[in-house]
């Protein structure tokens, strides 16, 4: 190689392209390849293997007083079904949760909107939510029975705080994270207040207000069960979390289980149905969210 | 070199519809937007930075008013006074004989930025919505000026589709659109087609022209681009770096795409070049 390496001259290429005829431009994917892409398929695998597992491992065990299998637990759960017993206690269950889970959003919406127009707001957030946050919901449990009584009320008290928080810190953190040219767009239309928060910073900010309601939820519903179990037995009519509990007093271990597995399968079905749809036909159509 | 010399506020007569009318020796008619002595500042946890000092600009209706300067010169920060997200510290921005107060929808502003569009709306949605919150039009109203705007910028096929959905010269045109059908009273445009590739870039410049060439928009367009600016603009105020200052403003009304690389062209882009690298003079 010498330094002075000058690239050889080649001639000049200048031809015509006919029309490109020899392959289709684009194909489908195999079946298989596109069914494996339906989430739904491989996350129902997933819960079909989960459900082999455990009747494989209960019949291995072979004792219906500590792990009855999948099948026991179903048919429990089928009775508690056709006596209307177990839909009752969820009916509950979910009534004492909406309530909650309501005031703790509006209050969340409220506490956040002072933060993103006041300096003052600010501070009182970020103090409550470091104060408060890290507290376990269910620690606040007899204080509230204190000034509650057995109740909704004091239900309703800690499924505020579960919810409160994680919230509040979400829906700030995403306020903040709306892009400048998108806020200044917004005022360029002249828009102001309420009308500014609602058209431009709350659906820029959807995606970290929609994690965080997903996380009140979960919190919201583990806090209600445990509360449930916590003092259901002084209430004459208990949720969820209470049925779980005076069966296992009883050892019916396979309406336990029939309680937990629907306690499980609650929670699944909204966090793919109502929240999945929610994201479906809000952050990803609008390409916020891959 | 044709400084801005004679200025009369009094002579208020219809302003001239096109540019040519300009260079005719009589009594300039009121500007329809008039920076007067505007100087700005911005502040860093550490200083206050003056971003521009002492600017006077006019620009009359159907100008294609063109601020061309390196970066730190400040030209972005003096459109988005004249958009009303900064205020000056001193000096005076009036529209219409108005002095500009705050963001309003009769300067609407093109940004160079992708994310200017709200992504929760479709095309159509996004040139409609300004419509309905600023302009008061109804639903159905709103949409129809929406869709006709939309087929002047060429995207007819794409109106129901989401930001996310378009390339980048495609969300520049729903931008452009956008403003369009605000019909504001001056276009103010912050690099619009910076983040664009060469292309796509030269091809929009030839859209805006077609399009002022039609509506007779005023437009106040940022630029670093010596071209761009000629070819695009009918004058060219050059501004200085730190602070921004106005170094000259320059007529550029004789050229258009066909003349790049014609003698006249380059000697202007030479002249222009030459003014922007200038040693800096030591300071007085």
């Amino acid at each position: 190689m010498s330094r002075f390496a000058v690239p050889p001259i080649r001639p000049e290429i200048d031809r015509v392209l006919p029309p490109f005829v020899e392959a289709p431009v684009e194909r489908a994917l195999p079946l298989a390849t596109r069914l494996w892409q339906q989430e739904w398929l491989r996350k129902g695998l997933i819960l079909a293997v989960l459900a082999l597992a455990w009747e494989a491992l209960a019949r291995w065990q072979d004792n219906d007083l500590l792990l009855p299998g999948f099948l026991a637990t179903l048919s429990a759960l089928a009775d508690g079904v056709a006596s209307g017993e177990i839909l009752e206690r969820v009916r509950i269950s979910l009534t004492v949760l909406a309530q909650g889970y309501l005031a703790g959003v509006a209050l969340a919406f409220g506490l956040t909107s002072l933060a993103v127009s006041t300096q003052f707001g600010r501070d009182l957030l970020s103090t409550l939510t470091a104060m408060f946050n890290p507290l376990p919901a269910i620690a606040l449990l007899p204080l509230a029975l204190l000034w509650f009584g057995l109740g909704t009320g004091s239900l309703v008290f800690v499924l505020v705080h579960a919810v409160l928080w994680p919230l509040a810190l979400n829906t700030y953190a995403g306020f903040q994270g709306v892009p400048e040219t998108l806020r200044m767009t917004g005022r360029n239309y002249g828009l102001t207040g309420l009308s500014y928060v609602g058209q431009i910073l709350v659906p820029a900010a959807l995606p970290a207000i929609l994690s965080g309601l997903k996380i009140g939820w979960a919190f919201a519903w583990r806090t209600l069960i445990a509360a449930e179990l916590v003092f259901g037995a002084a209430s004459g009519r208990g949720g969820l979390g209470w049925y779980i509990f005076q069966n296992r007093n009883e050892l019916y271990t396979d309406r336990v289980f029939a309680g937990l597995l629907l306690v499980i399968a609650i929670g699944l079905v909204v966090e793919t149905v109502v929240f999945a749809s929610l994201e479906r036909v809000t952050v990803r159509r609008w390409g916020q969210v891959r | 070199m044709t400084l801005l010399a004679e200025r009369d506020p009094v002579a208020a007569a219809r302003p001239p519809l096109s540019v040519d009318a300009a260079r005719a020796p009589r009594p300039l008619p009121a500007p329809l937007l008039r920076i007067a002595g505007v100087s700005l500042e911005y502040r860093t946890p550490e200083r206050v930075v003056r971003a521009a000092h002492r600017i006077d600009l006019d620009v009359h209706e159907a100008d294609r008013f063109v601020l061309l300067g390196p970066s730190g010169c400040g030209k972005s920060t003096l459109l988005k006074a004249v958009a009303g997200f900064i205020p000056p510290v001193e000096g005076t921005i009036t529209l219409d004989g108005a002095p500009v107060r705050g963001p309003g929808p009769d300067r609407i502003v093109v940004f160079q930025e992708f994310d200017q569009l709200p992504p929760w709306k479709t095309v159509i949605e996004n040139v409609a919505f300004p419509l309905r919150a600023a302009r008061g039009l109804g639903r159905r109203e709103a949409r129809e000026r929406a869709r006709a705007t939309i087929e002047k910028v060429g995207l007819s096929a794409f109106a129901d589709s989401y930001p996310h959905q378009l390339s980048g010269g495609m969300k520049q045109r729903v931008a452009i659109a956008r403003a369009l059908a605000m019909q504001p009273r001056v276009l103010l445009m912050d690099e619009p087609f910076a983040a664009l590739d060469a292309l796509t870039r030269r091809r929009m410049q030839e859209e805006l022209l077609a399009l002022w060439d039609e509506a007779r928009l005023t437009l106040l367009f940022v630029t670093h681009s010596i071209e761009e600016a000629l070819v695009v603009g009918n004058r060219v105020a050059l501004l200085s770096p730190h602070p921004g200052r106005v170094r000259g403003e320059y007529n550029c009304h004789d050229f258009d795409l066909s003349s790049i690389g014609s003698r006249a062209f380059q000697a202007a882009v030479q002249r222009l070049h030459g003014r922007l690298f200038e040693p800096a003079e030591a300071p007085r």
